[in-house]
């Protein structure tokens, strides 16, 4: 019996202590599996094994039409689901050729910025309780929550809120919205400071994060690191910069870049975008037009036949939906480039040689969403 | 040898600082139980209201004479992603005689529903909305499964102008 | 003096005299050990029990939560309920596991904190054992926790917990020294190592207050070492629940994980009443120089609930620790001690010697 453990437990030199971290763990955020190999506590390489949640949503969309697309690419990336929708929706009003009124694109734009610092707000949670401190998971929760009861006011639903449409919204949005809206950056605006001096000043927490799964430009490049992780690596990859849809053309913001390309330079980027965020808020919130909800379409929604497009900014990166439409009125085949499926197979490249507790950082500080990935 | 020391302090006391400033955040919360923000919730019922827009599950509203707007068209049926929603109709003889058509059920799988609201959305007669019902666990599947047309509702005449 | 109001060895020698008139001299002892252990085995598990629903009261409040509150009066039957759970899960066995060092490590965590406490003084004359060297066996026991640990980690078969058992071993072993260097900068201050004799050198003042900077030194020291050897707080490697889901008692089920869950906060309490009666006078009543009415008013509260408010002040800022601060890494955890603790005791500890031998202090 004995001689067996030691087999199992005790390792030579060369050989190879690999732990399966996932589908069940609690640092993976989902079932995602790494396997990982180990050398003492130093992650000689690690294997992504996805799969676990694959639902496949891209062929299911192929036999529902486009208003019903939506609701399922609410079920992709489910925090930054506004964004995701939005997506969709734009690439089928390109290929329809519509002019959306101006009030949709506002509101619309409105909607993604708060859905992105919902997001950064809940990443910020998971990532200081994967570092172990765990408090910060519910001053996180407690101020997301002011966001979701903004969503929950205005279209019923807390999380997967498949609010817009091809052409427009699903009906207005609630008459208080803007005045929540403002009461909850002024609120945000006074707990974002007490996020700082709770773990971003935190000499251990920086200790943490600082040179730390190191990624540099062109290692972000090469396997297509977009979104804030490869902003913190000096990659000027903002698609509402590069490519801006909705109002994002009519708002002054700054895209947030740091060069160092560890984990706290994407810490950093997320908590510079959560500030950034509230003022393009504040920019749009008082300035809605007024106008219609949704442009005139018919019932039923036919794109021509063709190739389609569209890009856009979620909050942890690039996401781009490609429509070939056969003249159908579902598409014959639709293709979603999801961010964290980029973003996640980098982790081999920038966690080995680094501490097992580094790729837990590591791997919060990508922000991972898993069912992003698997689709 | 002698800034390597006033280093070694400095960084020391920084770091006990930064340690501080974090402690003051949990202190302050711990002194001030009224941030507090648990919703109690199996107690606070009877208070408890969900937004008027809140999409719980789908009802079929009804007037005080038990009637409703659905013509049992299809489109919600037609318009669903997951097939939530089934349609029975029969043809009845209207007052002039002529066939015409009534629903006799309006099924609603809740276990399918994904909350979509696009049949509520495109209903032609705005007969369907959403319900503010939230507490939707039950001991068996079926429970799931509901007729959203109450027994013997007719269908509202003037709905059809 | 007042403060023999409330001295316990009074109560204690009647009870050896009651129980003398009937019995023979082994038979005495026998039937005190008996008792003694009975009282503190009861005393270990209402007072675990307890410290787990402080903690958890604790965090819930600092993370604006409200905590248990459903079983009984805000919640506090609610670690019994969870007790009885654990009774009545199952064991879960595991395979190719060392059955015996598996079954036999939660015992050996939960006696080694069990020990430790025979020599804590809860009051005046309210101590199990007074030895001469109480202080370094309470050192001396409590690390003998982290043979459990060692043992669990090793005997489980899995390869979290092994790593989860190796941490440990190395952060027991390099905080150790902090600990006892610290705790013997109060020895030299008090020239003693029993335990009752450090709290009647400090009936004039404790020593964080009259061992001036290098006590205080000495008492931020002990803080954070005994965090990190009781596995706790920001030095919680061993469990690591973000990395090793549960460190060295992943296998564990039942009754089993109830024993480390227990031992853990009893070892907290440990620590916590260590540290109050080494540097905050033990059951010592709070005096201010010559304030005597202020004095008199403070020598009317028991010195038992003078022992348990200096305990839980320190428990509490142990608990405070965890819920603020993120894990440190193995490398940081052993650059904390190797780099900064152990030379800033070092040094401390000369520097008292120093005091003392020149006799500036009071």
């Amino acid at each position: 019996m004995s001689e067996e453990i030691i087999k199992d437990v005790i390792i030579g030199e060369n050989e190879e202590y690999i732990i399966n971290m996932g589908p069940q763990h609690p640092s993976t955020h989902g079932v995602l599996r790494f396997e990982v190999c180990l050398q003492g506590e130093t992650v000689k390489y690690l294997i992504p094994h996805i799969g676990y949640i694959h639902r496949g949503i891209e062929k299911m969309c192929e036999a529902i039409t486009y208003p019903q697309i939506i609701h399922l690419t609410d079920r992709m990336d489910y925090l930054s689901a506004h964004i995701n929708n939005e997506a969709v929706c734009l690439c089928v009003e390109n290929a329809l050729q519509i002019e959306v009124p101006e009030r949709v694109k506002y509101i619309r734009t409105i909607l993604a910025e708060l859905n992105r610092i919902a997001s950064h707000q809940l990443w910020w949670s998971a990532f200081g309780m994967d570092l172990g401190a765990l408090t910060t998971f519910f001053y996180g929760l407690r101020d997301r929550e002011k966001i979701l009861d903004i969503f929950e006011e205005s279209f019923g639903s807390r999380l997967l809120h498949s609010f817009i449409m091809p052409g427009g919204l699903m009906h207005d949005v609630h008459p208080n919205f803007q005045k929540r809206i403002k009461e909850f950056i002024a609120y945000f605006r006074k707990k974002l400071p007490e996020y700082d001096q709770l773990l971003t000043g935190n000499i251990i927490f920086q200790n943490r994060s600082k040179g730390i799964g190191l990624m540099s430009r062109e290692t972000a490049i090469a396997y297509g690191v977009t979104g804030p992780s490869g902003r913190g690596s000096g990659w000027s990859c903002d698609i509402r910069k590069i490519a801006p849809y909705s109002a994002y053309d009519k708002v002054q913001f700054n895209e947030m870049l740091e060069t160092e390309g560890d984990t706290f330079a994407r810490y950093k980027v997320r908590m510079r975008e959560m500030w950034e965020s509230m003022n393009i808020l504040e920019q749009l919130v008082d300035n809605i037009p007024e106008g219609d909800y949704t442009a005139k379409m018919k019932p039923i929604i036919k794109l021509p036949v063709g190739e389609y497009f569209q890009r856009v900014e979620t909050a942890r990166g690039e996401l781009a939906v490609y429509i070939v439409s056969d003249g159908n009125k579902t598409p014959y085949r639709i293709k979603f480039r999801t961010p964290n499926f980029s973003n996640l197979f980098v982790m081999n490249k920038i966690t080995s040689g680094y501490k097992i507790a580094d790729l837990v950082a590591v791997s919060g500080s990508l922000d991972l969403v898993i069912p992003d990935i698997d689709r | 040898m002698n800034s390597s020391i006033s280093k070694y302090f400095s960084e020391m006391f920084k770091a006990i600082a930064s340690l501080w400033a974090g402690m003051r955040i949990t202190g302050k919360y711990f002194v001030s139980p009224g941030e507090i923000v648990t919703q109690q919730y199996p107690e606070n019922r009877a208070t408890l209201k969900m937004e008027e827009r809140f999409k719980g599950e789908i009802i079929m509203p009804h007037d005080e004479n038990n009637l409703h707007a659905c013509t049992g068209c299809g489109i919600c049926e037609m318009n669903c992603p997951n097939g939530s929603i089934e349609i029975i109709t029969n043809r009845v003889p209207n007052a002039e005689g002529k066939p015409e058509r009534v629903i006799d059920k309006h099924i609603y799988h809740l276990s399918m529903c994904t909350f979509c609201g696009l049949c509520v959305k495109t209903c032609p007669s705005d007969a369907l909305a959403f319900g503010q019902e939230f507490e939707h666990a039950v001991f068996d599947r079926s429970h799931l499964t509901k007729v959203l047309n109450q027994p013997g509702s007719l269908l509202r005449k003037e709905a059809k102008k | 003096m007042s403060s023999n109001l409330y001295d316990f060895s009074t109560l204690t020698s009647s009870i050896h005299e009651w129980l003398s008139g009937f019995m023979s001299a082994g038979w005495v002892v026998f039937t005190e050990l008996v008792l003694i252990g009975l009282l503190f085995l009861l005393f270990f598990a209402l007072l675990g029990l307890f410290l787990v629903y402080l903690e958890r009261k604790v965090c819930a409040i600092m993370q604006n939560r409200v905590g248990p509150n459903r079983v009984g009066k805000w919640g506090l039957l609610q670690t019994i309920a969870d007790l009885i759970k654990l009774l009545i899960k199952e064991l879960i066995p595991i395979r190719k596991s060392d059955k015996f060092l598996f079954n036999l490590a939660p015992f050996i965590v939960i006696i080694a904190s069990l020990m430790a406490m025979a020599a804590l003084p809860f009051a005046k004359g309210l101590q199990a054992i007074d030895f001469n060297i109480g202080v370094f066996y309470i050192m001396a026991v409590s690390s003998l926790g982290v043979v459990g640990i060692l043992l669990a980690g090793w005997a489980s078969n899995s390869k979290y917990s092994i790593i989860g058992a190796m941490r440990s071993g190395a952060q027991i072993v390099s905080y150790e020294l902090s600990v006892g260097l610290s705790l013997m900068a109060i020895v030299i201050f008090s020239g003693s190592m029993q335990l009752s004799t450090i709290i009647e050198s400090q009936a004039n003042g404790w020593w964080i207050f009259k061992g001036h900077i290098p006590a205080f030194i000495a008492f931020v020291v002990f803080l954070v070492a005994s965090t990190a050897e009781i596995n706790r707080g920001p030095f919680d490697l061993a469990e690591a629940e973000s990395e090793l889901t549960a460190g060295f008692h992943t296998e564990y089920s039942g009754i089993k994980f109830a024993f480390f869950f227990l031992a853990e906060y009893i070892n907290m309490f440990i620590v916590a009443a260590l540290a109050a009666t080494i540097f905050l006078g033990g059951w010592m009543p709070f005096h201010i120089g010559s304030w005597e009415g202020f004095n008199h008013i403070m020598d009317f509260v028991p010195p038992i609930v003078w022992f348990f408010l200096k305990t839980f002040f320190i428990i509490y800022i142990i608990m405070w620790f965890k819920w603020t601060f993120p894990r440190l890494r193995i490398d940081q955890l052993l650059t904390l001690e190797w780099k900064y603790l152990l030379p800033i005791s070092l040094v401390n500890i000369v520097f008292i010697a120093f005091l003392v031998l020149m006799g500036w202090h009071f």
